[in-house]
C-alpha cells in the first residue's frame, strides 16, 4: 500500500470511531440516536477527507500515520466538547475548517521547498517575538486568572503565543543550523544568544505571569540546541539558569508563587487567608478549588469511567462543578468519563504521535529539516505534558491547551500548521528515499 | 545529529509515559482517598445519577422518595419527603449541600446499592454494565404512620419527645421529636428551618430529641433504683421506710417534691407506696442503703452508658449516664464522687435520652429482658425480594423475672392509685411511672412519663418528655404516653 492509501484506511478507522463516539454522546444524553450526532460525524469526516486530497497533491510520501492520529484527537476532543456544550462544539467544529485551511495552505505554499523558510528566520523570530508582545500592550491584551496570553480584537480573541512557538521554531532551526559548529565549540561569547533566549523567556514569564508559557519555549529551546551542539553542558547550564531565574520570579510575583504553593499544598485541614474574596478558607476551597475538583474528576473515572455523556460535571442545581472544563481541564473531563483505560489509550496515541515525529527528524537528511522536525515533535511532547502533568500535579499547574483537544480557535490552527510542517519535512526525506 | 535525535526522543516519550503514571496513580491509588474526602462534590452529585431505594413506613407509606430532574441531559433523582416534618429525625435528607443525616446517611449502602449482599453487587453490576440507571435498595421501617402522627400532634408546639417501642422485639413503633423541620426545605431554603419560633432554647430543630437529646430523668429513674434494690435482694417491695418529708444526706434535709416549706409527707410506708407516690426521701435512703456504684450498675444493664444501638447515624446519638462539663462521666469511685440520694431519684447528674427510658420500661414490661430497639424492619431489592431482615436481638437482662413481676405490680399502682393516674386506658392494665425532673430554674420542670400496655402482657412500651413544664409528668406527659398506647393497642396486634 502507498503512503496515502494507508492514510486513508487509517482515517476510515477514525471515522467510524467519531461516528460511535458522537452516538454513544447522544444515547447518554437523549437516549436516542438521531441523525444530528451522525451528520457530525459525518460533516467531520469529509473535511479530512479533503484535507487527504490535500495531502495526495501536495506532499505523497509524507508519513501516513500523522493525520489519522491529529483526526483522531481532534474528534475526541470535539466529541467531548460537544457533550460539554454543544454550542462550543459548533464553533470547534468550524475553528477545525478553518484550522485544516491553514494546513492546507501551507502544504500548497510550500510544498516544493519548505527549507527556503531558512532565509526568512529573522523574519520568523521578529514576528515570535512581536507576537509574544502582544498580550502586554495595554489596549489588546487581556488578563485571564492572572496570566496575561490573550488579545481582543473586537469580538475576537485569540492566543497568539500558539502561533509565535511555531514561528520560533521555524527560527531556531533556521539559526541552530548556521551556528550549530560555533556553538558546539563552547566559546564564551557565543554563550549571548543563549543569555539573549533565556533573558526573553524570562521576560515572557515576568509579563504574562506564566510559567507554563515560560517553560515551553525555553524548553523547545534547549532541546534544539541538545541536538544542534550535541552537549549536555548547555542543557544543564540552561536548566540552572532556567531554575535560578524561577527561584527569582518567584520570590518576586505573587501570582507565581500562589501556583507553587497550590501544587505543593492543595489542600489544608485549616482555614488560610483567601486572597479572591479575603476570608479564611481551607485552600481547597479557594485558591487551588480547580485544581482539587479536577483531581477529583480525575479519580471519580477510576478504571474503566463513568462512560461518554455520563459523567458529573455539574450541581444538581446545574451550575459548573469545575471552571474551564473545555479548555485547561478537558483531560479532567475525558479522564472521568473514559477512565484509566481510555485516557491511557489516548496518551499513548500522543506517544505514538511523538515518536513518528522524532523518526521523521532521524529520517531527514538535512540539519534545518531535523532540526525543524524536532522543535515541533517536541514542542507538542511538552506542551501535552505541561498540562497534563499540571493536572495530575506533576508540576505546578499552569493553562494551556491540550493540542488538538482542548477547545479554542488559535491552538487548532497552530496544531495543524505545525503538523503541515511535519509533513512537509517526512514528504521531503521519504521522497528522497523512494 | 541522530545520536542527539534518539535520545531525546526518548526524553519526549518519557514525559507522556509519566502522565499515563500519574494518571494511574490518581484514578486507582488515590481514588478511593479522594472520594471520602468531604469537599468532593463530584461524588455527591454523582450519588444522585443512582436512583435511591424508597423509604418506607410499616404500612407501606411512603417516607422518602425521588423526583427525577434533568441537568446538562442527565437524570438526576432528588429526594422528596412527602410526609413533610413527620418522620425527618428518623428518616433524615440527602441532599447536596448539606450532605446526608437520619438513615438516609446512615443506610446510603443500601439505599444506592453499594452494600455488599450477593444479589445487590450482581444486580448492580449488570446495571453499570448495561449502562442502566443503578436502583438502590428500599427501607421498610417498624414505625407506625398513625401513632406517629398523633405523638407529633399532641407534642404540637412543646419541645420534647415521645418514643414508642415493642418490649417484645424492640422495634421502633414511635419516635417523634419536636421541633421539627421539613427535610425538603433543607436544599433550597434552609434558613427558614434554623430561625424558627419555639418553646425552647436553642430550639434545634434538626436535633434527634429522642435519641440525641439529654434530659434529667428525674423520678422516671426511680424505676432503676427500685431494680437494683429489689433485684440485689437488699430490699423487698413491703420493706418499711419512715418518711418525714425529707432525707438527711450530708447532714442537710434533701426535701420531697412540692411546696419547700411545708414539703409532702406521709409517715411510715412500704416500698410499693414509695413508688406508687413517689416519694423522694424513700429512694434517697434507698440510695444511701445501697450505694451510687450499685445503681449505676443497675442503669448500665438497661443500656447506660453505652450509645444506644439504632441504625441512625452514631453522631445523631447519644448515652445516658451522669455527665460532668458536657461529657459522659465514668465516676472511678462512686461512693465519694456521686451524691447517692440524689442519684436514687434521678437529679444529681444524671441525664437521660427519652430512648433510653423507653427502654427501661420495655425492659421491665418484657419481664427483665431488654431488647435491643431497631427501626429498619426489613431492606428489600427494586423487584420486591427481601435483602435482609432485622431479628429481634436481645440486649441484655437487666433484671430477674421476679424482680420485673414486682416493678410492674408497683408501676401499675402508680397509674392506678398513684401520680399517674393521667395515663389509665378503661380495660387495659397500664404500668406507669411519672418524673417531674429539676432544671435549675424554679417553675420549670423537665416532665416525664414511661409506661408500657397492657401491664401483664405488654405490647407497647413509651417514653413521653416534655421541656420546660410549669405542670408534673403526671399531669402534661401522661395524657400523651396514654394517647400514644391507645393508638397503638387499637391498630393491627403485629402489623
Amino acid at each position: 500500500m502507498t503512503y496515502r492509501n494507508r492514510e486513508l484506511a487509517n482515517l476510515v478507522v477514525v471515522g467510524i470511531l467519531t461516528a460511535l463516539g458522537f452516538a454513544s454522546v447522544y444515547i447518554a444524553r437523549q437516549d436516542i440516536v438521531s441523525t444530528a450526532s451522525l451528520s457530525y460525524a459525518g460533516f467531520f469526516f469529509a473535511l479530512y477527507l479533503a484535507a487527504h486530497l490535500v495531502a495526495r497533491l501536495t506532499v505523497p510520501y509524507a508519513d501516513p500515520y500523522l493525520l489519522p492520529m491529529a483526526a483522531l484527537l481532534t474528534a475526541i476532543g470535539l466529541t467531548e466538547i460537544y457533550r460539554l456544550n454543544p454550542t462550543d462544539a459548533f464553533r470547534q467544529g468550524l475553528w477545525i475548517v478553518v484550522a485544516l485551511c491553514a494546513f492546507a495552505l501551507t502544504l500548497f505554499l510550500l510544498q516544493h521547498d519548505y527549507r527556503r523558510l531558512e532565509s526568512y528566520k529573522y523574519l520568523f523570530g521578529l514576528s515570535a517575538i512581536a507576537l509574544l508582545v502582544l498580550p502586554a500592550l495595554p489596549v489588546l491584551g487581556t488578563s485571564v486568572n492572572g496570566a496575561r496570553l490573550w488579545v481582543h480584537v473586537g469580538s475576537l480573541q485569540f492566543q497568539p503565543g500558539e502561533l509565535a512557538k511555531v514561528f520560533l521554531i521555524v527560527f531556531l532551526a533556521g539559526y541552530l543550523r548556521e551556528k550549530r559548529e560555533v556553538l558546539a565549540q563552547g566559546r564564551l561569547k557565543d554563550f549571548g544568544p543563549l543569555l539573549l533566549i533565556w533573558g526573553g523567556a524570562m521576560l515572557v514569564l515576568v509579563e504574562t505571569n506564566d510559567l507554563g508559557s515560560a517553560l515551553l519555549y525555553f524548553g523547545i529551546f534547549l532541546a534544539m540546541l541538545y541536538v544542534a551542539t550535541g552537549r549536555f553542558l548547555y542543557v544543564g547550564l540552561g536548566i540552572g539558569l532556567f531554575l535560578a531565574g524561577a527561584f527569582a520570579v518567584y520570590h518576586y510575583v505573587e501570582h507565581v508563587r500562589e501556583r507553587i504553593t497550590i501544587w505543593l499544598h492543595p489542600w489544608t485541614d485549616h482555614a488560610v487567608y483567601c486572597a479572591i474574596n479575603g476570608k479564611l478558607l481551607p485552600r481547597q476551597d479557594c485558591a487551588s478549588y480547580q485544581l482539587v475538583k479536577s483531581l477529583y474528576s480525575v479519580s471519580h473515572g477510576s478504571w474503566f469511567g463513568t462512560g461518554l455523556g455520563k459523567g458529573t460535571f455539574r450541581t444538581t442545581g446545574g451550575g459548573e462543578l469545575i471552571p474551564y472544563l473545555n479548555t485547561d481541564f478537558i483531560y479532567s473531563a475525558l479522564a472521568q468519563e473514559l477512565g484509566l483505560v481510555g485516557v491511557a489509550a489516548l496518551l499513548l496515541v500522543y506517544m505514538l504521535f511523538v515518536s513518528r515525529g522524532f523518526k521523521i527528524a532521524m529520517l531527514a537528511d538535512d540539519g534545518f529539516s531535523k532540526l525543524l522536525a524536532i522543535g515541533l515533535t517536541f514542542a507538542f511532547a511538552l506542551q501535552t505534558f505541561i498540562i497534563v502533568g499540571g493536572i495530575l500535579r506533576l508540576i505546578p499547574l499552569t493553562g494551556i491547551t491540550l493540542p488538538f483537544i482542548s477547545y479554542g480557535g488559535s491552538s487548532v490552527v497552530a496544531n495543524f500548521v505545525l503538523l503541515a510542517g511535519l509533513l512537509l519535512v517526512s514528504n521531503r526525506a521519504n521522497a528522497e528515499r523512494e | 545529529m541522530n545520536r542527539q535525535i534518539a535520545r531525546l526522543g526518548l526524553v519526549g516519550v518519557a514525559l507522556v509515559a509519566a502522565l499515563i503514571v500519574a494518571t494511574t496513580y490518581w484514578q486507582t491509588w488515590a481514588s478511593a482517598g479522594l472520594a471520602d474526602r468531604q469537599d468532593n462534590e463530584i461524588q455527591r452529585v454523582a450519588q444522585f445519577s443512582i436512583k435511591r431505594g424508597l423509604i418506607r413506613a410499616s404500612d407501606g407509606t411512603i417516607l422518602a422518595s425521588n423526583r427525577i430532574k434533568k441537568v446538562g441531559g442527565q437524570k438526576l433523582y432528588l429526594r422528596r419527603y412527602p410526609q413533610g416534618g413527620l418522620f425527618s429525625h428518623v428518616v433524615g435528607y440527602s441532599t447536596q449541600s448539606r450532605s446526608r443525616a437520619g438513615l438516609e446517611s446512615s443506610m446510603n449502602d443500601y439505599l444506592t446499592g453499594a452494600n455488599r449482599n450477593l444479589d445487590t453487587v450482581l444486580k448492580t453490576t449488570l446495571d453499570r454494565i448495561r449502562g442502566a440507571t443503578i436502583t438502590g435498595n428500599d427501607l421498610w421501617l417498624t414505625m407506625r404512620p398513625g401513632p406517629q402522627r398523633l405523638a407529633m400532634r399532641e407534642l404540637a408546639s412543646k419541645c420534647g419527645s415521645v418514643v414508642a417501642l415493642d418490649p417484645r422485639t424492640g422495634k421502633v413503633l414511635v419516635m417523634a421529636s419536636r421541633p421539627t423541620y421539613d427535610p425538603n426545605l433543607v436544599e433550597k431554603d434552609f434558613n427558614r428551618i434554623n430561625n424558627i419560633r419555639a418553646a425552647c432554647r436553642p430550639a434545634a430543630p434538626l436535633l434527634n430529641r429522642a435519641t440525641d437529646g439529654l434530659y434529667t430523668p428525674g423520678s422516671t429513674f426511680k424505676v432503676v433504683t427500685a431494680s437494683a434494690a429489689l433485684d440485689s435482694g437488699r430490699f423487698t417491695p413491703q420493706s418499711r421506710f419512715f418518711d418525714p418529708g425529707y432525707c438527711i444526706e450530708y447532714g442537710k434535709q434533701v426535701r420531697n417534691a412540692g411546696n419547700p416549706e411545708a414539703p409532702e409527707t406521709f409517715g411510715s410506708v412500704d416500698l410499693i407506696t414509695g413508688l406508687e407516690h413517689s416519694i423522694n426521701s424513700v429512694f434517697c435512703n434507698i440510695g444511701k442503703a445501697i450505694g451510687a456504684g450499685k445503681i449505676l450498675g443497675y442503669a448500665k444493664r438497661y443500656g447506660f452508658y453505652e450509645d444506644p444501638p439504632l441504625e441512625t447515624p452514631a453522631n445523631e446519638r447519644s448515652p445516658s449516664g451522669l455527665y460532668k462539663n458536657g461529657e459522659l462521666f465514668r465516676p472511678s469511685d462512686p461512693r465519694t464522687q456521686v451524691d447517692p440520694g440524689r442519684l436514687a431519684f434521678g437529679q444529681e447528674r444524671m441525664l437521660a435520652t427519652p430512648l433510653q427510658m423507653a427502654m427501661v420500661a420495655a425492659g421491665v414490661g418484657n419481664k427483665g429482658v431488654v431488647m435491643e430497639p431497631f427501626v429498619v424492619d426489613r431492606i428489600t431489592n427494586p423487584n420486591g425480594g427481601v435483602v435482609t431482615r432485622t431479628k429481634p436481638r436481645k440486649l441484655r437482662r437487666a433484671v430477674s423475672r421476679q424482680t420485673a413481676q414486682e416493678l410492674t405490680q408497683m408501676m401499675e399502682g402508680a397509674v392506678q392509685s398513684g401520680t399517674g393516674t393521667a395515663a389509665q386506658i378503661p380495660g387495659v392494665p397500664v404500668a406507669g411511672k411519672t418524673g417531674t425532673a429539676e432544671t435549675g430554674i424554679p417553675g420549670r420542670y423537665t416532665s416525664w412519663f414511661i409506661s408500657f400496655a397492657p401491664a401483664n402482657a405488654p405490647r407497647v412500651a413509651v417514653a413521653v418528655v416534655l421541656q420546660d413544664q410549669t405542670g408534673f409528668g403526671g399531669q402534661v406527659a401522661a395524657p400523651i404516653a396514654k394517647d400514644v398506647m391507645q393508638a397503638i393497642l387499637a391498630g393491627k396486634a403485629n402489623p
